[in-house]
């Protein structure tokens, strides 16, 4: 039975825990904390923090999707991170390269992202399903390949072009982008935020509501009673791996098809990183992961504003690292809080205060 | 009783665990230099309470007192150092060691790991009848010399008391009868031994005093020579032991299982776990397989739900129509899908997501049938529904079909997956140790349930190491050694002892 304590409370804690470290860190540094969080907080109301926080949290949301799907399966895809900037690459030369009607254009880059994030997943899922290699080390290499493939794919010798000192893919041409949202003053929405909700829809139903996510779940928990129950936990891998590729396939997309419209050698990077600490701050939970993506991404953005009191916007960066860490650590307490308090429960049970029995449901 | 100073004494030990009370005001009393059986069902709580003797886990109340101290142990190093050690049912050797480092590891520090530490070892191992070289790799020793390193591993730690849990369960007869001797030897030079059992014939052989423990308490101490093996039984269920019999046969002639000519090799190798396995179970027969464990029974079951991938041979399934299926070449789950319910021997390992809520235990192994899927879409309305009705009519003790699976006891576990895999009017039932570790109201239950369905028409393959239960239910008995069939029982006229004798090879003694 879940309780609302072991579902809101360990994240809250973590935030808390988070907020008293960081305070100290403050205080250390001779500032003052409450105004520090102030400023941060004020930050969201001015110009265009909002939207770009919810722009920033678009991409953590998708990168936290394909980590989550991994871990559903208790596989660690680490190599999100290559998956999406491989995608990212391979999608922008493919859209720079074409010609098409809009939306078909979009569509078409889309697809090939999918594809490309999949593709570079291949390789991990058929060395854990043939002999079991773990993904966490194939991935992490291949996360470093990728920086050669990209240097390589983006060369003006091959695909790039150089714009001054950048070089970066060919544009797309604007039949193949996201029309963003206008919001006027505050900013514009990409359009891909419809993408991730739609992906994050797609989450929700895949798990709770599909043979095909119930045995992902059961082999997640338990390759054995999944096996017994007619769950192949090597198509699980091959399956779950090769998604959460897809889905990575997607990450840069928001960013590629509704403002850059090139993927340069200056593109951001570590966003599959960020999707694993969102991730885990959601508890793999589609709705949870969008709350852990829109604190992360307003972390990230409100952090500038602390530069003008003076304050390293490392901060920042210091209350993510300790809510990822405690948000662990909550979870554990609360877990076992809610088990001792079972304990006494099932302890209480029975007549009189005495311990059910065996025959009563009680015992071993 | 009547000696006045017990080496070890446990008093109104209790313990829980969520959703279960394991022990509950438990007394135990051990004099200096017995052997002293702890005795009781699977699941009766001994496991436990052993567990809190050596330190593993923490009572929530009650109080240890050894050599009339009390103590606290709150791990297996302050149980170690009040003299007491574990040999565990499932050893705890590094198999790509020697036999002397496997003993020295972590005990550095008693006599360092050279010459010294070495003649100390000698020592332990003459003591304990182990002949083997100490140089030896682990992974190269037999059952039953791994037992006695793991002996001799807690005798180098100095314990003086030894708990024995389970140690005949992977012997053959005659490496029990050496065990015995080991122990009574070494009770003359002064150990003192607890020993953890099921079996009463072994119990009554060997211990100087049996306390039985029931449904988690302790039921009373007695002298195993003054008491009959059935009353020490009807100590441990409580009553009059429920009769597993089937009254009248419904075996009839049409074929619902078919196995020919399976053979099974271990992995990689031209070892044949089984071979040349061939039997039939008909419509409303319960076929039953007599063996020690770890004869080939567990492949053989595994092979025939296409959990292993059978060497060579075939596996049909009639169904009522009359067409054959094949299911060599079948999954898993397509083999279920024509009609296999299949009761695994490790139910928490096999049967159940322990942290998923009971209806969504009841779609595993039927997430393409009907009325708990369409197929691609998992219907949950109806796996609560249908997982409501199992609850009711399978007695499933439990507050909510919402609540994770692992909460609930092993009986209540056990009705849940009786109830999933005889949903859909399966053709044909496996069923590995299907009241192992149950209580005896839950195994009555399960018995009652087993025979409906017989009557019915289901075809039931049976694998169990309780002989009462084989005989009481099994319309034909077959006895498995090696990874073979070897001999055939009726269980009209079979006693437990023949039987006993047939599964060791006694009636077709050879060298493996």
């Amino acid at each position: 039975m879940k309780s609302w304590r072991t579902v809101v409370l360990p994240p809250l804690l973590a935030i808390v825990f988070a907020l008293v470290l960081s305070s100290i860190a403050l205080l250390i540094s001779g500032a003052d904390p409450l105004r520090a969080f102030g400023t941060m907080g004020a930050q969201l109301f001015k110009g265009t923090t909002a939207v770009d926080t919810v722009n920033l949290a678009t991409v953590y949301y998708i990168a936290g999707l394909a980590v989550a799907i991994g871990f559903q399966m208790n596989l660690f895809n680490i190599g999100v991170e290559g998956q999406y900037r491989f995608a990212a690459v391979v999608a922008a030369i493919v859209g720079g390269a074409l010609r098409l009607p809009p939306v078909l254009h979009m569509l078409v880059i889309l697809l090939v992202a999918v594809f490309a994030g999949a593709f570079y997943a291949l390789l991990p899922a058929i060395l854990k399903v043939t002999r079991g290699v773990s993904e966490v080390i194939t991935t992490i290499m291949l996360n470093s390949i990728v920086f050669g493939i990209v240097a390589f794919l983006i060369n003006p010798d091959q695909f790039g072009v150089l714009h001054g000192n950048n070089v970066a893919t060919e544009e797309i041409d604007s039949s193949g982008w996201i029309p963003g949202i206008p919001l006027g003053g505050a900013g514009t929405l990409f359009g891909a935020v419809l993408l991730a909700l739609l992906l994050g829809v797609g989450y929700w139903f895949m798990l709770n509501r599909t043979r095909f996510g119930f045995e992902l779940k059961a082999s997640g928990e338990s390759p054995t009673a999944a096996a017994a129950g007619g769950v192949s936990a090597k198509k699980m891998t091959m399956t779950a791996m090769l998604l959460s590729g897809a889905v990575a396939g997607l990450i840069a997309m928001p960013e590629l098809l509704g403002r850059d419209h090139e993927y340069a050698m200056t593109a951001t990077q570590g966003y599959g990183f960020i999707g694993i600490a969102v991730a885990l701050l959601g508890r793999n939970h589609p709705a949870g992961i969008a709350l852990g993506a829109l604190l992360w991404a307003f972390l990230d953005k409100s952090a500038v504003s602390l530069e003008q009191i003076q304050v390293p916007r490392e901060i920042a960066t210091i209350i993510q690292g300790t809510i990822v860490l405690s948000v662990v650590v909550a979870y554990e307490i609360v877990k076992r809080a809610d088990l001792a308090a079972e304990q006494r429960r099932v302890g209480r049970a029975g007549r009189n205060g005495s311990p059910a029995s065996v025959s009563e449901g009680g015992a071993v | 009783m009547t000696d006045p100073e017990p080496v070890v004494e446990l008093s109104g030990i209790t313990k829980r665990f969520p959703g279960v009370v394991a022990n509950s005001d438990v007394h135990l009393s051990v004099r200096a230099g017995e052997v002293h059986a702890v005795c009781g069902e699977n699941g009766a709580g001994k496991s436990t309470l052993m567990k809190i003797l050596y330190g593993m886990q923490q009572p929530d109340e009650g109080t240890i007192s050894i050599n009339g101290e009390p103590v606290k142990l709150r791990n297996p190093q302050d149980a170690i150092k009040a003299g007491i050690g574990m040999v565990h049912q499932h050893f705890m050797l590094a198999d790509n060691l020697t036999v002397k480092e496997n003993v020295l590891l972590g005990a550095e520090a008693l006599h360092g790991i050279g010459k010294k530490a070495r003649s100390v070892l000698e020592g332990f191992a003459e003591q304990t009848g182990l002949h083997a070289d100490l140089d030896l790799l682990v992974e190269r020793l037999g059952v039953a010399d791994r037992q006695r390193v793991e002996i001799v591993k807690v005798l180098y730690r100095g314990a003086r008391i030894v708990i024995l849990d389970e140690p005949t369960a992977v012997l053959v007869p005659q490496e029990v009868d050496a065990l015995f001797e080991t122990v009574r030897e070494m009770q003359r030079q002064g150990f003192t031994f607890i020993f953890i059992s099921h079996k009463l014939d072994e119990v009554r052989a060997i211990a100087d005093s049996v306390t039985v423990i029931r449904r988690g308490t302790t039921v009373g101490t007695v002298d195993p020579k003054t008491v009959s093996s059935r009353e020490l039984a009807e100590m441990m269920v409580g009553s009059a032991l429920p009769s597993p019999e089937t009254r009248e046969s419904t075996v009839t002639e049409r074929d619902i299982l078919r196995v020919a000519g399976l053979r099974l090799d271990a992995e990689g190798t031209e070892r044949a776990l089984l071979k040349n396995i061939s039997l039939t179970v008909h419509a409303g027969e319960v076929l039953g397989i007599a063996g020690v464990e770890g004869n080939g029974q567990t492949e053989l079951v595994e092979a025939i739900m296409g959990m292993r991938k059978a060497t060579s041979g075939s596996v049909e399934l009639v169904d009522a129509d009359g067409t054959v299926h094949d299911l060599t070449k079948l999954g898993t789950l397509a083999r279920r899908e024509t009609g296999i319910g299949y009761i695994a021997e490790d139910r928490t390992r096999h049967g159940l997501l322990l942290n998923q809520p009971l209806w969504s235990n009841r779609i595993l192994g039927y997430q393409t049938r009907q009325p708990v899927s369409s197929g691609r879409l998992i219907n949950r309305q109806a796996a609560r529904e249908d997982t409501e009705r199992i609850v009711e009519q399978y007695d499933v003790r439990t507050p909510s079909v919402d609540v994770p699976s692992g909460a609930l006891s092993g009986g209540n576990q056990q009705k849940l997956i009786v109830g999933r895999e005889l949903s859909g009017n399966p053709l044909l039932l496996i069923a590995s140790h299907p009241t192992r570790g149950v209580d005896v109201g839950a195994q009555a239950l399960i018995w009652e349930q087993i025979r409906t369905a017989r009557r019915e028409g289901l075809a039931v393959l049976l694998v169990s190491a309780d002989l009462d239960e084989l005989i009481g239910l099994s319309d034909t008995i077959r006895v498995m050694l090696r990874g073979e069939l070897v001999s055939e029982a009726d269980p009209a006229t079979v006693t437990p002892t023949e039987l006993g004798s047939a599964m060791t090879g006694a009636a077709t003694e050879e060298d493996v």
